[in-house]
């Protein structure tokens, strides 16, 4: 015997006899304070003597809770492995009962569980790619009926969600989607005006410019801006009221869901991004301008008679009327991402991102497909 | 032998900007006892609450939660004050992209230097408190009211607090889930000793677990009846108390 030794309110004392028994006589609490602490210390110890039998006496133990009774547990566990005897004196009954529980007993790990193997989440994923498609063309339908039946019934419009929309995806985007066309208008002459130069064609950095921006990145840039400001914002908005039943509340007091969250945000995109779209188109003329005056030595004069000259009504007109598809694809997507919720926040975030990687890709793809028409059109 | 108060509240103000919910209000919590804090909807119970717990400043006074001002204390204090309390939420709060086993573990990995088997051991000891055995792997949205009430009651307990704080633990549930999860509360109080503070306007509940309640009043933003409610039931002097008590509307 050594003495009583301590471990943060928990005295200890060992003895061990030559038969290869040992028993440890613990005095005061057990507690979530001492529990690592009581395990690191006697296991080193059991592993280092392999007893025969240990014996633990809790009679001066005051309190011992489940962290106490984990070390039980461990210690107990340790003697099976090195198939020695393990024998509790003085134990409460409850000790007694949580250390004979079966449950405690069953070998595998709670936390780590075995993934499925390749085939069955292969197979999941296509039946889940498939419930995705199908409500996917059913959205479709649903939004169209929406706003169907909007227009029969004027009065049933949410005019007043349906400028605040306007004012979160338009007017509150305005001085982001100005800054970055502003800079596009400015890397694009800049870039363009060192090949140009070259042939003395410094003027038709406006063409390009101007061109370019109307046609093609002046409506993509906006979208995919609104598509990380807004169709992120519709589908949280939306995935949170579903998972706090607001959604299933609408539809039991007889709102349909899609005509009351999803029209006002759809209609409110259409109609300001192709303004919004207007406004980078001006803006990143306005970068061109500034590079094409400050470093190309062309006057303002020539530099907007030069854009005037290159732009027709048909390019203006085709980057607003794609916007406006595009704005529609945003919203569209964003709001069913935000239907699809289930679950908790994990989702919601699984949304949310889901919503701004699927609106970026309709828009290059249906970006691509305006401009085969285009080409195959004329 | 008296025991020690482990919550003293010193003339409380709470409120949201101009508009005071509770004015100077004191009471005491005694270690070990389940006291409830009652009163009819929007007198300020989970104002309070959230105050005990931590969550808000009050506008004036002292809360002291065994021994140390949580209204006024260093950042070091305060995390040992969190330490001492557990949070049983009315919608339990589970994490719902992680198992139960994951929510209950959670606290424990993260204040403790146990290995993961003796973690695995010791969730299944706190889920076999709550009668949650076999449920370990499901994911919150799998099981059902109750036992997500007894799942957010083990992670609340993780670390065995002193005190455990629970906001409207019989709302929502049926009536014999509701007394079971009574009976679990007036069991683990018994076993361990915890401090149980409940915010809760169930009457049967009130009943079933608690040794002394303090209500209180919308009108005049104070404590009108401090004690046990089978003795405040009929003999209390005022009438909002007994009619609290008996079911009884004033109009």
């Amino acid at each position: 015997m050594d003495g009583f030794k301590d471990i943060q309110s928990c005295k200890y004392e060992i003895s061990e006899n030559h038969n290869g028994e040992i028993t440890i006589y613990l005095q005061g609490k057990m507690d979530s304070g001492n529990a690592s602490q009581l395990i690191e210390l006697f296991g080193p110890l059991i592993k280092d003597r392999s007893p025969d039998s240990l014996t633990v006496d809790l009679k001066k133990i005051t309190y011992l809770d489940d962290f106490g009774a984990l070390v039980l547990v461990e210690l107990r566990d340790m003697m099976t492995a090195l198939k020695g005897h393990f024998n509790l004196k003085n134990a409460r009954e409850e000790v007694l009962f949580t250390l004979g529980s079966e449950t405690l007993a069953e070998p595998q790990s709670l936390i780590r569980v075995r993934p499925p193997n390749m085939f069955i989440r292969l197979g999941d994923a296509i039946l889940r790619y498939a419930t995705d498609v199908k409500y996917l063309i059913s959205f479709v339908g649903s939004v169209c009926l929406a706003f169907t039946y909007s227009f029969l019934h004027p009065k049933s419009f949410r005019v007043d969600d349906t400028f605040l929309y306007m004012q979160k995806t338009g007017i509150d985007a305005l001085p982001i989607v100005g800054m970055i066309s502003f800079l596009m208008g400015l890397i694009m002459a800049f870039m363009s005006s060192v090949q140009l130069q070259m042939f003395g064609a410094n003027i038709y950095v406006a063409s390009l410019v101007s061109l370019a921006m109307t046609r093609e990145f002046g409506p993509i840039m906006t979208a995919i801006i609104v598509a990380g400001r807004s169709g992120s914002s519709f589908a949280s908005e939306i995935g949170t009221m579903q998972i706090s039943e607001e959604v299933d509340a609408l539809f039991t007091m007889g709102f349909d869901p899609t005509r009351y969250l999803a029209v006002p945000k759809i209609l409110a995109s259409v109609l300001v991004v192709p303004i919004l779209t207007l406004f980078s188109d001006v803006f990143a003329i306005a970068g061109g301008l500034a590079v094409g005056v400050l470093m190309l030595d062309l006057t303002a004069n020539a530099y907007i008679l030069q854009t005037v000259k290159t732009l027709s009504l048909f390019d203006v007109l085709l980057g607003i009327f794609k916007s406006s598809i595009f704005a529609f694809l945003i919203s569209w997507i964003g709001c069913l991402r935000g239907f699809r919720v289930r679950g908790g926040a994990a989702s919601v975030g699984q949304a949310t991102t889901s919503a701004v990687v699927s609106g970026i890709f309709l828009i290059i793809l249906f970006d691509s497909i305006f401009a085969l028409m285009l080409r195959y059109l004329g | 032998m008296k025991k020690h108060e482990i919550i003293q509240v010193c003339n409380l103000i709470v409120g949201y900007g101009e508009d005071i919910v509770l004015d100077t209000i004191s009471f005491d919590v005694r270690e070990g006892e389940i006291f409830i804090v009652l009163g009819e909807s929007g007198c300020g119970k989970s104002t309070l609450l959230k105050h005990l717990i931590g969550l808000k400043k009050p506008l004036s006074g002292q809360i002291h939660i065994d021994g140390d001002d949580i209204t006024n204390c260093d950042e070091a204090t305060f995390k040992n004050i969190l330490r001492k309390i557990g949070v049983l939420y009315q919608s339990t709060a589970l994490f719902g992209s992680m198992t139960i086993a994951e929510n209950v573990s959670l606290p424990i990995k993260e204040y403790t230097h146990l290995t993961q088997k003796s973690v695995d051991t010791l969730v299944k000891m706190k889920l076999n408190m709550v009668h949650l055995n076999g449920y370990e792997n499901h994911l919150p949205s799998e099981i059902s009211g109750g036992m997500r009430k007894r799942a957010g009651l083990a992670r609340a307990m993780a670390l065995n607090p002193k005190i455990l704080f629970f906001d409207e633990p019989s709302a929502g549930l049926d009536p014999v889930t509701s007394v079971e999860l009574d009976k679990l509360i007036v069991h683990l109080n018994k076993r361990l000793g915890t401090t149980m503070v409940i915010v809760t306007h169930e009457l049967q509940s009130i009943f079933n677990v608690a040794h002394r309640v303090i209500m209180l009043d919308k009108q005049t933003k104070g404590i009108i009846a401090e004690g046990n409610p089978k003795h405040l039931k009929d003999h209390s002097d005022n009438p909002l108390v007994r009619n609290f008590f008996n079911r009884k509307s004033e109009h």
